[in-house]
């Protein structure tokens, strides 16, 4: 018998992901460099615009939000791109009749690509503080953490969304579908409080807005808060709570 | 002779469409059988039911004694689909590797399974940039990989060359002469003479489950192509 969730049989899919991302360059470098030279674009945009004093500048606001928020974008597209391959080319059929369960193979895919977030928030947050001045009170540790939790998120759904997308072009339109209402709504584009009750209701159910909240703690007080915490809790939970939902949608028999 | 697999009125739809009409047969273990007939006639359907994911309207698929997908029969079976489904941004070697590690076995038995199919010197090479028929030998290797007392191969020769068909067909023989089971469909009627015992499928019905020498007897030819085409002529005047 084989047991829902092997950690040997999740940790060989971590590798093989890992080593069909080594042999692909391009998307390694895309990886680690994009958001870092993103970030400075917006460094740039803000660079000469005066904040109000007593306030902190535009670039460190935003700048720090878009640690979670680009990771989030990127790895939802990765991983649902990748997923839809592995329906397409017959591999998941196969995988399907090996002993590796399903949730051990999702989780495999969430480790691999979890891995490969952290690589890439350690590089944006280090280019971030260094290179574009990004002030923040709180520690970088504590940035990576969120940057890899809010990547974990992205991941999940991904996986989820792929189990919904016949094609390459419906999986890319998910992103939009996914990714924008929760950017819209997570508090940047319009503080929570000023927003119309019922759209901040909305807000409150979407796992992105308590990612950007724990960025705005750590660029805000010097120690981690407990709602940084808490809302590290609540992506996290979330993240799984797609990873159960994909592998639940992931059918062993189909037509 | 026992079964490896026994297949008891099963009846599969796709979409509206009946493709499998209550078959009923069994697998000899120990033994090549050869799923053969037209494309579109059922084969990968009925391969797919065997290694449990197809989704089945109605009737049983016994493999080794369980129902077919059941979790304890998933490192026992091996399946290889008709379409090479191996990663092509892999090299052969860490398909072969990963699959191992999915089956239980480690790096030697994954080398051995890939110089098996002849592409010891490949390991090191991307399956993206092998030939065709080399990618089909690399996904082949990933299903011995397990030394599955099951093997069950979709159309594992179109495309090769006669010189590795040959060579697949006694790696088969091989195969089942040290006790695994082998379920092999194919289109090419002239593959049937190597099977132990033949199942002839034609729109979703079984029109014979017989030995070659069986059906030659039958049909009264020593052409296996023209013996099934009588077969058909038959059914179709018993129809009419």
């Amino acid at each position: 018998m084989t047991t829902a969730l092997s950690p040997r049989l999740t940790a060989a899919t971590t590798g093989r992901v890992l080593r069909q991302l080594r042999h692909d360059h391009r998307t390694i470098a895309m990886m680690v460099l994009l958001p870092s030279l993103l970030l400075g674009l917006l460094y740039l945009l803000w660079a000469d615009l005066p904040a109000p004093p007593g306030t902190p500048s535009t670039f460190d606001r935003v700048g720090l939000t878009m640690l979670g928020v680009f990771p989030f974008v990127v790895m939802f597209l990765v991983t649902s791109i990748a997923m839809l391959r592995e329906r397409t080319s017959g591999t998941l059929e196969r995988l399907l009749t090996t002993p590796l369960s399903r949730p051990a193979l999702l989780l495999g895919y969430g480790a691999a690509f979890g891995l490969a977030a952290a690589a890439q928030a350690l590089v944006t947050v280090t280019v971030a503080t260094t290179l574009y001045d990004l002030d923040l009170a709180g520690p970088l540790w504590a940035v990576v953490l969120i940057a890899v939790v809010t990547t974990a998120l992205g991941v999940a759904l991904g996986l989820l969304a792929s189990a919904f997308a016949r094609s390459e072009f419906q999986a890319v339109q998910f992103m939009p579908v996914v990714v924008l209402p929760q950017f819209f709504l997570c508090g940047l584009l319009v503080p929570r409080e000023q927003m119309a009750g019922w759209l901040q209701a909305i807000s409150d159910v979407l796992p992105l807005t308590y990612a950007v909240e724990a960025l705005q703690e750590v660029g805000r007080s010097p120690e981690p808060t407990g709602t940084m915490w808490a809302d590290v809790g609540v992506v996290a939970g979330a993240a799984l709570l797609a990873l159960a939902l994909a592998a639940a949608t992931l059918r062993r028999r189909t037509d | 002779m026992h079964d490896a697999v026994t297949v008891s009125s099963l009846v599969v739809h796709r979409g509206s469409r009946e493709v499998l009409r209550g078959l009923s047969f069994g697998v000899p273990a120990g033994r090549v059988t050869g799923l053969l007939g037209p494309s579109g006639s059922g084969k990968t359907t009925l391969a797919r039911a065997v290694v449990g994911v197809q989704r089945v309207r109605s009737g049983t698929v016994t493999v080794l004694g369980a129902p077919a997908g059941s979790p304890g029969l998933r490192a026992r079976v091996g399946y290889v689909t008709q379409a090479p489904s191996v990663y092509p941004d892999l090299t052969v070697g860490e398909n072969a590797r990963y699959f191992a590690a999915l089956y239980g076995r480690g790096a030697r038995e994954a080398a051995a399974a890939v110089a098996d199919v002849g592409l010891a010197g490949d390991a090191g090479r991307l399956v993206r940039d092998l030939s065709g028929g080399q990618r089909g030998r690399a996904s082949l290797a990933c299903a011995l990989v397990g030394e599955p007392e099951l093997l069950v191969l979709d159309e594992p020769t179109v495309g090769l060359d006669p010189v590795l068909r040959v060579e697949l067909w006694a790696r088969f023989a091989a195969l089942a002469a040290a006790g695994a089971t082998l379920l092999v469909s194919s289109h090419v009627m002239d593959e049937a003479a190597r099977c132990d015992r033949l199942l002839l499928l034609r729109d979703g019905d079984l029109l014979a489950d017989c030995t070659p020498a069986e059906l030659r007897a039958r049909s009264g030819t020593d052409d296996l192509e023209a013996a099934f085409l009588q077969l058909v002529r038959e059914r179709e005047q018993v129809a009419a």
